[in-house]
């Protein structure tokens, strides 16, 4: 069997990746992308990664057998891989730590990113913090609404947090203002992309840091079964934490690998963030060709979810790759969808999982509901539900 | 020779440099591109850099946004662009007309079809911001065996290697960026602007056109001693934002005269 080795030496996984910049920003992707080779394999880099990961961030995050609620489901053994229970409460961090540790080497006094629920936004501002570097988080207003809690922490660790009115005021807006910057200062500034796309090498590096996730799942896996799932579930905004947990799985026969889109209102009603479910076309932007939202003019149209975390019109250019190898399935959940999934973990493990993770658990129930009792579904859950609370109440119509 | 390689020779015989405004089409309103265009080159445009509308203008600044964002309010996108092009040409066929825009729109088209849509449509040259030359070859090939120059940018932090690279796919001329940042940032360094362009013209003997920081008369005319063109797009913008539909015209005219009336009294030093 042909081992999987993507992308190419240039970014591109098929017709998709890339580097798909403006001219000033070339220079910068060269030079990141000779310091990562450099540092990728070094034994001296990875150890300072894997003792932050063990001591800052709190890894290995358990695997828990959900039982409680595989009984409830009625099916399938629902396994749970806490990314939750880290540091700062998200998968988000796994790749911070990397990136500002490769900055540090690059000499870079100043990070920036772009930030939609926040998590991401507040992983950079943690890692910031710790290592004495500037930080400036580009968020659009309108999520800055949504994920108040996430705003006011990331002030709390010293991010200076620059709202975005252009545009939809979303994630995408915030990304290319994040670039804005990154263009302009270029020479002292380490842009710390937050998912598997942008330009080569952020989808590959950012896949890079977090496969973490896989690599100890397949370890703890076998110690608690003795073997690995039938399948393996995990939202896709962007797509890292589904890529993270992907990855070791690619090579691994008779693991079926399910990415779980934004379906919002409804695929149907057009409402929804699901590029790759609704075979959209592929496009460019933000750095990398692939499946991209779009009208008839190549403009990018607006998304909607009740996540802003998945709340993208495009998706990390190696989903996309998968899903035409077919190595990778992706279908969409609605927002009430993952909401029923959230209050169900809740009142059935005391998990308060965050909306993002919720759409990968209401797949999950979905599909363990037609599988049998000794099989086994493995759910990334990316992250916590505390940032979520206020949208929580609001659609459930609960005072707090 | 491309109209934009004939327009150059003409300037070079007189010892002119090339006044190339931008503005972006749609904007403020469609009914107003096709006048401004003609007004353009009634007050002296060379050529005219005509910005295709993007959802994500990833590398411009809050000018150039909100003009994009004004156009797309009507839904102007590069179908409709094509169709001012063709508009314009109904009477004028001499002023070369250049696109510039991201790749996602050329993609929703497709490289090809694109291309043979521009062609009908009489334009002369393409500048895809996002399209660098590694990533377009094909593209390049399809405008290029149809006339249309492909034209790329170059920026303070290309590398020598690099330029060329960018020159070996590059006709009609080459754009130097003159500053790091997106469009409409801060004013530029003339000094190192000089040394850049003498570098480069070390490298190819495609005309040099200069923009990104110029934005009156002494920019201009500083730029223009040591260019071969000088672009002019975050000020002509500015100037369209501040019109009134009754004024319009009028403001645009008196800036390009302006800027025409310093281009003209550069003196040269290349």
């Amino acid at each position: 069997m042909q081992l999987y080795d993507m992308p190419d030496a240039r970014g591109h996984f098929g017709q998709f990746g890339g580097t798909f910049v403006a001219e000033t920003l070339v220079e910068a992707l060269d030079e990141l992308r000779m310091m990562y080779e450099k540092y990728r394999h070094d034994p001296v880099f990875l150890a300072e990664f894997a003792h932050d990961l063990k001591h800052f961030v709190g890894r290995p995050s358990p695997v828990y057998h959900a039982k409680r609620w595989s009984d409830k489901v009625g099916g399938a053994q629902i396994y749970l891989k806490r990314e939750d229970l880290n540091h700062t409460g998200a998968h988000k961090i796994n790749n911070t730590v990397g990136q500002a540790l490769l900055a540090k080497r690059m000499g870079k006094p100043r990070v920036i990113a772009e930030t939609g629920a926040g998590q991401h936004g507040v992983a950079t501002a943690t890692i910031a913090a710790r290592m004495g570097l500037e930080c400036v988080v580009y968020m659009g207003s309108e999520d800055i609404k949504r994920q108040a809690p996430n705003v006011f922490r990331m002030k709390l660790l010293g991010a200076t947090v620059v709202p975005v009115e252009s545009g939809s005021k979303t994630l995408k807006d915030a990304l290319n203002e994040a670039m804005r910057d990154w263009v302009t200062n270029v020479h002292n500034t380490f842009y710390i992309i937050g998912t598997v796309a942008g330009p080569h090498p952020y989808p590959m590096m950012v896949r890079d840091f977090q496969a973490v996730v896989g690599v100890e799942a397949k370890i703890q896996m076998q110690e608690m079964v003795g073997r690995q799932p039938d399948a393996v579930v995990a939202c896709v905004g962007g797509g890292s934490n589904a890529m993270g947990i992907f990855y070791p799985y690619i090579d691994v026969p008779n693991v079926r690998l399910i990415g779980v889109e934004a379906a919002g209102h409804g695929l149907e009603t057009g409402m929804h963030a699901a590029p790759l479910t609704t075979n959209s076309p592929v496009g460019v932007l933000h750095g990398n060709r692939t499946y991209l939202m779009q009208d008839a003019d190549g403009n990018i149209i607006e998304t909607h979810s009740v996540s802003a975390g998945l709340d993208y019109p495009g998706v990390g250019p190696e989903h996309a790759w998968l899903k035409d190898i077919k190595r990778a399935e992706y279908v969409g959940i609605t927002d009430d969808e993952a909401m029923a999934a959230f209050h169900g973990l809740c009142r059935t493990e005391g998990i308060i999982p965050a909306l993002e993770s919720s759409h990968a658990l209401a797949h999950a129930e979905k599909m363990a509901k037609t599988m049998r009792k000794d099989e086994i579904i493995l759910v990334n859950l990316s992250g916590r539900g505390d940032k979520d609370i206020n949208t929580v109440a609001k659609l459930a119509n609960i005072t707090l | 020779m491309s109209r934009i390689q004939t327009t150059f020779a003409a300037l070079k015989q007189q010892g002119k440099t090339a006044l190339i405004p931008y503005i972006t089409a749609g904007d403020p309103h469609p009914k107003h591109t096709v006048n401004l265009l003609h007004t353009l080159v009634a007050n002296g445009a060379d050529m005219i850099e005509l910005g295709v509308p993007f959802s994500d203008p990833m590398a411009d600044g809050p000018v150039i946004q909100r003009a994009s964002e004004r156009a797309l309010v009507h839904k102007v996108g590069l179908t409709a662009v094509l169709e001012m092009v063709k508009t314009f040409r109904l009477s004028n066929q001499t002023t070369p007309i250049i696109l510039m825009g991201y790749a996602n729109p050329i993609e929703a088209i497709g490289p090809k079809a694109f291309a043979d849509r521009a062609k009908a449509a009489d334009v002369d040259g393409v500048i895809t911001v996002d399209y660098p030359p590694e990533e377009c070859g094909e593209f390049v090939q399809e405008l290029r065996s149809r006339d249309i120059d492909p034209i790329f940018l170059l920026s303070p932090t290309t590398e020598p290697k690099r330029v060329d690279l960018i020159v070996s796919q590059a006709s009609g001329f080459v754009y130097y960026v003159s500053l790091k940042g997106v469009t409409g940032a801060a004013n530029l360094d003339i000094v190192e602007v000089s040394a850049r362009v003498a570098a480069i013209r070390k490298k190819t003997s495609l005309p040099v056109g200069v923009g990104f920081g110029i934005r009156d008369a002494a920019t201009a005319k500083a730029t223009a001693a040591i260019a071969d063109a000088v672009v002019v797009g975050s000020r002509m913008v500015q100037v369209i934002e501040a019109s009134t539909d009754d004024n319009l015209l009028d403001n645009v005219a008196a800036l390009m005269t302006e800027l025409k009336t310093a281009v003209d009294a550069a003196t040269k030093s290349i």
